[in-house]
């Protein structure tokens, strides 16, 4: 019993992540600084959307949840589960460009370590999208790699965004205390603080390469408390507007 | 997909040069006959002055019509009442900016950049379809310009993809492939309300209502006063007369709609079984002027956005102008 809940509240936080970035990618559709980045973040937000929607189908299917529709649509903001960093409105394009780099990093690294799962679904689900987030993570080298070497300007731009972020990307591995211990020893997965270091790792030399400056851990205070239900005010409008129509007959087929 | 029938005369078009009023007789004989001959013409080619700036009006208009088409619909992504839906028409969105990016290329070709176009369009020089200045006002909408603005342009568009010019005919060999997944999409979505609960279907009649005369725009002004000359089909830069697109258009989708017990708002709407063709009342034209030169709902707010982007976005294009510049790593 406790073995499910410890399961069903990680698969809430991944699921709640990925479609709360799905939707921040996807407001930029339409506005983005050249049409290839329109098409980008468009494409990104279909995969992560789509994540969500597999994540919440194993729920369904596996755990005895809702039907993924109701669940995503219809549920109180208290009731979610993601970091803060996925709830930020975009406002400009460097910081979704650095979110996107530290969020994918993130995402990548947590569905690595879900190969080797003892959940069969997390194994046949992390393999499908394993292939999808190389280029997600490609992409955001990439960009951010040309940026910061494109001029004071633009270097600039995306130093304060690395600054602005890190500390709520670091939020996306807060524990769950209650249930941190079983899902490590069931072997569902590595843990958070395993996670955390190795993304640490992993995004460091990227960001040596883009001479960016990347703030010393130590001195990082994660922005948590998303995965306790306890959210930015940027959450509750997004909820609102997600559910705007599905909302006005929850009944009904749309 | 949004390439109306109707190409608009810019305001200030360029007085051609004295020199480009006069082709050359023996060339220009020679590409209308490679024309007739049904060849197609390449960016290399030789051709009329007038042909390169006609063609250039019409792909610029198309490809602004799938960017600013993308924003009426696009607001609706975050809205989109769930999974299927969502991924649908981010997906669908997506396309139409990417058919925007295909037809700006193929509108490169004729030797106008991107940025001249974009900067064309913004200040209000180069036009796009006038479909896009009305509001999508609920979910019904898009549904509405999923089936039924996809559709029309489909009509269009499967026109010139017969056209005389390579580039163009190919970009919209591709686009309407993607399109008619789009028409599919929309479709659906627009059974899903029609056959659901009282409030959806009368959301559905409610948007219809609101769309029909935009849509019988669409097509642009009827034959008898449409300005365009034979030369354009004689040239294959259009394909088929306003007229004939609209009739079209008409006999395949209003039984569609009727079918469904939908009603359109025009009591004189009704296929005339002996001449073949639909007879409906003539939309107001004074009204699609007066959009045209900006005085629809959604003109401004519509630029507005496309200026936001391009503003907010100055600095990444000028960044990936920069020659790589190596920083040097700044001491932690």
């Amino acid at each position: 019993m406790s073995y499910n809940a410890a399961l069903t509240d990680l698969i809430i936080k991944m699921a709640d992540d990925e479609l709360i970035q799905g939707h921040r990618n996807s407001e930029w559709t339409g506005l983005g600084p050249v049409m290839e980045e329109d098409i980008a973040f468009s494409s990104m937000a279909q995969d992560k959307i789509g994540h969500a929607w597999a994540l919440y189908r194993i729920l369904h299917e596996n755990l005895e949840g809702k039907d993924p529709d109701t669940f995503a649509f219809h549920r109180p903001e208290k009731d979610f589960k993601c970091s803060h960093l996925v709830e930020m409105p975009n406002e400009e394009y460097g910081f979704s460009l650095m979110r996107h780099f530290l969020f994918d990093h993130a995402e990548a690294i947590r569905y690595e370590s879900l190969l080797d799962s003892s959940f069969e679904p997390f194994r046949i689900l992390s393999k499908k999208v394993k292939g999808e987030l190389k280029y997600h993570t490609l992409h955001a080298n990439a960009w951010i790699t040309q940026l910061s070497q494109a001029g004071e300007d633009s270097y600039q731009r995306m130093q304060a965004a690395l600054n602005n972020t890190v500390a709520l990307a670091a939020g996306i591995f807060e524990a769950s205390p209650e249930y941190e211990d079983t899902l490590v020893t069931e072997r569902v997965y590595p843990g958070e603080a395993i996670l955390y270091q190795r993304w640490l790792d992993r995004i460091y030399p990227i960001l040596v390469k883009a001479s960016l400056n990347l703030p010393d851990p130590k001195t990082i205070t994660p922005a948590y408390g998303g995965r306790q239900g306890i959210h930015t005010p940027y959450l509750q409008p997004l909820l609102k507007e997600m559910g705007e129509v599905f909302n006005l007959d929850a009944e009904a087929s749309w | 997909m949004y390439g109306g029938g109707y190409i608009f005369d810019e305001p200030n078009k360029k007085q051609l040069r004295e020199e480009e009023q006069h082709d050359e007789p023996e060339k220009l004989a020679a590409f209308e006959e490679r024309i007739a001959r049904g060849e197609k013409i390449e960016s290399g080619d030789w051709m009329p002055a007038e042909y390169r700036r006609q063609l250039i009006r019409l792909i610029e208009q198309h490809a602004h019509s799938e960017v600013i088409g993308a924003l009426p619909e696009g607001t609706w992504i975050t809205r989109a009442p769930g999974f299927k839906r969502k991924l649908a028409l981010i997906a669908k969105v997506q396309d139409e900016i990417g058919h925007g990016q295909l037809l700006y290329n193929a509108a490169e070709t004729l030797g106008k950049s991107r940025e001249a176009m974009i900067n064309d369009l913004l200040s209000g020089k180069s036009k796009y379809s006038n479909v896009f200045n009305y509001p999508a006002e609920t979910w019904a909408d898009v549904a509405v310009i999923g089936f039924l603005i996809d559709a029309a342009a489909i009509v269009n568009q499967v026109a010139n993809a017969k056209g005389s010019y390579g580039p163009y005919c190919r970009a919209l060999e591709r686009i309407c492939y993607e399109e008619s997944f789009h028409l599919k999409q929309g479709h659906d979505a627009f059974i899903e309300l029609a056959t659901g609960t009282l409030a959806q279907r009368e959301m559905l009649q409610d948007a219809l209502n609101r769309w029909w005369q935009p849509i019988m725009h669409f097509f642009g002004p009827p034959d008898k006063v449409s300005s365009h000359s034979e030369k354009l089909m004689q040239w294959k830069v259009k394909m088929a007369s306003n007229d004939d697109m609209r009739n079209q258009f008409l006999d395949a989708y209003v039984p569609k709609i009727w079918e469904l017990g939908l009603t359109l708002p025009d009591p004189a709407l009704r296929k005339n079984e002996a001449t073949g063709r639909w007879e409906y009342t003539d939309p107001d034209w004074d009204e699609f002027f007066r959009v045209i030169n900006g005085g629809g709902p959604c003109n401004a707010e519509r630029l507005q956005v496309r200026k936001w982007a391009e503003e907010h976005g100055r600095w990444v294009r000028q960044a990936l102008m920069q020659p790589a510049e190596r920083k040097a790593f700044p001491v932690a």
